[in-house]
């Protein structure tokens, strides 16, 4: 598109406009209102519900805004008698078919077609004959169907063959026959699924675990940020009586554009679980007590006490969920090492530690997110990254529709729904193929490799040189590590490769992170290794491959469920049974604390607590509590606040949340920059731990939270039975 | 109409085979369009696909053509569903359409129909119980107006009907 622009004339204001734009665009961005159903800015154009026809004096006919190109001179009128009518007209025909039960459709009050026709529909109908009915088709647990309600705007099916990657809805029949359908009827599986609910003008499409329990009106939505995966997306929480209803996405271009993930968008279900803890739980010989909030707090300073009194300060450990918040995680990190020990960390799913200390500051992205799109060559290593960040998956699709070559090293096969122009199958550990990368694009740069470095042994072959050629030959070459790379057993290896790739062809390393915050805990000193701010402690503490070889006598958890939030189950379960005091800290009362803890104190969700997270691009976001605390639990810095009191630590005086992030923040050395590690070689000599197949946990079992929202464990499983949806690869 | 013809389709193994020939028939319709428009073979696909299974499609076979195809299954099953052409249900072995347009209306469309109906025992979009011939429902202009009134029976146009004719060109179809 060429940067000329030429005026055009609506209503009679005289518009800039570029050629090649359509006529709804100008319109749109002057703040021109032209009603509209089909058209939406991130999809394609199908100009098939034609309400938004306006009158152009010139043309014969009103013409449909969001198809009509913009010539130069052009005169639309937008409210003219002739495009009323034409609108009106509209409106008649799309209302001949559509219920008329605005109070018992789940849309009534946000519904654009019920907006629309209070400005442009008849009082009273001319359609005397029956209405058609259409049968509701069952696609999945997430998405709930009236499909008497579609006006066939196809939204939903543009926004799966466009966004999505794969079509899993269509236009079935023709006239006035036509049914969105799936056609066989089978679930729609796509991780990006739920945004047709926000796509869907009419009541047609609509959330189901929402379905039916408030009305859009009674609701007060507030603002937040989303908890489960490191992109941090914006979202608005719908509230009413204190009680979670829905979430639904913000527009943030920079981040999640218009979309949101289904784990993000379901995941508040786990809010209410039936195992949710509302009162602090004691273990007694006699079983599980009830206990206030008094008592606990006390047993858990003199617990904890107990522990550095009898067996030093480093017998105690504390491993912190990757999606705490950062004034959580700050406060938590200030405790342990106000009671001498530094053995905490967030890394539950890591195994190698070799190189820690040359790992930068913060997992980053190393650009933000929507820079990934303008990326020409991808190599992405280690990373089912559809179920771990659906939307980076995303933007790495745009990039590879925009002709980036995006490539793979992976340990197995999975569906991407886009082009790769390479995808190595690494049968063993992924820094055979990686390194063999590195020699192609050390020998094509004239075969300077960092010395020491050992790589004689390897032969490139023709792929391996293809990537690394692409890489080079970028102008804007991306290396985006995932999570699975970073649970890998040699991962230093990888991160090392990773840092003379970046040299060699000029590639920005990113980084992939686990959960919704580990950018930010480990800024905020939830490391062995690194106080608040980064900078590295003489003395490291046990990060938590050693804590879980050699338990700590006392531990602390932070909403973690060890079995199924770390990297070895088994070692965790062990060690949790050989700790004599297990401090919890959690909103549920899950299996695991039952059989492991000692004392849980009750903390509130995401939801119900102000808090910060650092997402991978490095955006500090911090969020208000929206709704009420379930039971008596309390926002966790709250109660470390408290506990901080009680154990008579020095700087626990915080008066709210935005305290403790100024005061993190104040020792924050300047900005933080993504310096990729330095490798160190002779550290890579060593043996290497860990099992071989790094575990997964699966796209709805990342957390406690989504493992126990119902919707999304019922979508897993359906998924797991569909192979015709071809879901991403989970284990 | 969109009722799913048969159940889930649990396993790509479980899809039918492609035989040669109608591989050979769908690449050839898949060479006529630039690369990466095999989405435009799908009516030609289609065709040979309904042609070979006995004058029907089924999901399965569907989705066995969009794996060939590398197209999402709702592509096919949307192409399928939209044009008449095709059938998504069981049908007799013989296809028979009458066309009920004006020109052949006015010259005795609706005795045929009657007649048919009447011989055969069903109605216009069944099939006789023993397979053998499918009448299909009622057929828009079929561009032969100047031999109305007139039908169609497996792609051959039959003009100039009478009641005895149609009943010579029923009689004449293989009774197996």
């Amino acid at each position: 598109m060429s940067d000329q622009t030429f005026t055009i004339t609506v209503n009679g204001t005289e518009l800039e406009a570029r050629p090649g734009e359509m006529l709804i665009e100008v319109t749109d961005r002057a703040g021109i209102y032209i009603p509209r159903f089909c058209y939406h800015p991130k999809l394609s154009i199908a100009a098939n519900c034609r309400m938004c026809l306006v009158d152009s004096p010139k043309a014969p006919k009103p013409l449909p805004a969001c198809a009509t190109p913009v010539a130069p001179g052009m005169e639309v009128f937008t409210r003219s008698e002739r495009a009323i009518a034409a609108q009106k007209a509209t409106m008649e025909f799309l209302l001949i078919n559509h219920p008329l039960d605005c109070p018992i459709c789940d849309q009534g009050g946000e519904c654009e077609l019920q907006d629309l026709a209070m400005g442009y529909g008849r009082d009273v109908s001319r359609f005397t004959e029956r209405k058609r009915i259409v049968r509701d088709k069952d696609i999945g647990p997430l998405i709930s169907t009236d499909m008497t309600r579609c006006i066939h705007c196809t939204r939903c099916v543009r926004f799966g063959s466009e966004i999505a990657g794969i079509q899993e809805l269509g236009t079935i029949g023709r006239g006035d026959r036509m049914e969105i359908s799936t056609y066989i009827e089978q679930s729609v599986s796509h991780e990006l699924s739920g945004n047709i609910i926000d796509l869907c003008p009419v009541g047609a499409l609509n959330s189901k675990p929402y379905r039916f329990s408030a009305r859009a009106w009674e609701m007060v939505a507030r603002r937040s940020i989303a908890p489960h995966d490191c992109l941090g997306s914006h979202q608005s929480i719908h509230v009413l009586n204190g009680r979670v209803k829905r979430v639904v996405p913000e527009a943030c271009e920079a981040i999640n554009e218009t979309w949101l993930s289904d784990r993000d968008r379901f995941g508040y279900e786990g809010i209410y679980a039936p195992d949710r803890l509302e009162r602090p739980m004691l273990r007694t010989p006699e079983g599980w007590r009830e206990i206030d909030w008094d008592e606990a707090l006390q047993r858990a300073a003199d617990g904890l006490r107990q522990v550095v009194e009898m067996a030093g300060p480093e017998a105690l450990g504390a491993w912190v969920s990757p999606s705490a918040t950062v004034e959580e995680g700050y406060l938590l990190q200030a405790m342990l090492r106000g009671l001498g020990s530094s053995n905490i960390d967030h890394r539950l799913r890591r195994q190698d530690f070799r190189q820690q200390a040359s790992d930068p500051l913060a997992p980053l992205l190393g650009m933000p997110v929507a820079a990934i799109e303008a990326c020409d060559a991808i190599l992405v290593v280690g990373s089912r990254v559809r179920s771990e960040v659906p939307l980076i998956a995303h933007r790495l699709r745009k990039a590879a529709l925009r002709g980036a070559a995006v490539s793979f090293i992976n340990r197995g096969a999975h569906e991407l729904l886009f082009p790769q122009a390479d995808y190595l199958v690494a049968s063993n550990a992924l820094v055979g193929e990686l390194r063999a990368v590195v020699s192609a694009a050390g020998k094509a740069a004239g075969g300077e490799l960092p010395a020491g470095m050992r790589i004689g042994d390897v032969v490139p072959l023709k792929v391996h040189e293809r990537i690394a050629a692409s890489l080079a030959s970028a102008e804007r070459p991306m290396l985006l590590l995932g999570l699975e790379a970073g649970r890998e057993a040699r991962f230093a290896e990888i991160q090392a490769l990773a840092a003379v790739l970046a040299q060699l062809t000029g590639a920005v390393v990113g980084l992939l992170s686990e959960g919704a915050n580990s950018a930010g805990l480990a800024q905020a000193g939830v490391l062995p290794h690194r106080d608040p701010g980064g900078q590295l402690r003489e003395q490291p503490g046990q990060d938590i491959g050693a804590m879980l070889e050699a338990p700590p006598a006392g531990l602390v958890l932070w909403n973690v469920e060890p079995e199924a939030d770390t990297a070895h189950p088994v070692a965790a379960k062990a060690a949790l049974a050989r700790a004599g005091f297990v401090l919890a800290f959690s909103p549920w009362f899950g299996e695991s604390l039952r059989d492991s803890a000692t004392l849980v104190l009750p903390i509130g969700t995401w939801a119900e607590t102000a808090g910060t997270f650092v997402n991978a691009a490095g955006d500090w976001q911090s969020f208000t509590g929206v709704a009420r605390s379930v039971g008596e639990s309390r926002p966790g810095w709250k109660v470390l606040r408290v506990l901080g009191n009680r154990l008579e630590l020095e700087g626990f005086d915080y008066p709210d949340a935005p305290a403790v992030l100024a005061r993190l923040q104040s020792s924050l050395a300047g900005t933080l920059a993504q310096s990729p590690a330095s490798p160190d070689w002779s550290l890579l000599q060593g043996p290497v731990s860990g099992t071989s197949d790094p575990l997964d946990p699966g796209l709805y079992a990342t957390d406690p939270l989504v493992r126990r929202a119902p919707a999304l464990q019922q979508a897993a499983r359906a998924f797991a039975g569909n192979p015709a949806a071809r879901q991403p690869q989970t284990a | 109409m969109t009722e799913a013809t048969s159940g889930q389709v649990q396993d790509d193994a479980q899809l039918p085979k492609l035989s040669d020939h109608l591989r050979a028939e769908i690449d050839h319709w898949v060479a006529k369009f630039p690369a990466g428009r095999q989405r435009s073979a799908v009516i030609g696909a289609l065709h040979a696909a309904q042609h070979e299974n006995g004058g029907y499609l089924t999901a399965p076979l569907m989705v066995a053509i969009a794996r060939y195809l590398e197209l999402a299954p709702i592509q096919v099953f949307e192409v399928a569903a939209f044009y008449s052409m095709f059938e998504t249900r069981p049908v007799g072995r013989h296809c028979v359409s009458v066309c009920t347009n004006i020109a052949c209306m006015l010259r005795g469309a609706d005795e045929i129909v009657a007649h048919l109906e009447r011989r055969l025992g069903i109605r216009l979009g069944d099939s006789t119980p023993d397979g053998r011939i499918f009448l299909k429902r009622e057929e828009e202009c079929l561009a032969a107006c100047t031999g109305a009134p007139m039908m169609m029976v497996d792609h051959k146009y039959h003009e100039h009907l009478t009641l005895e004719r149609v009943d010579e060109i029923i009689d004449g179809l293989e009774r197996d």
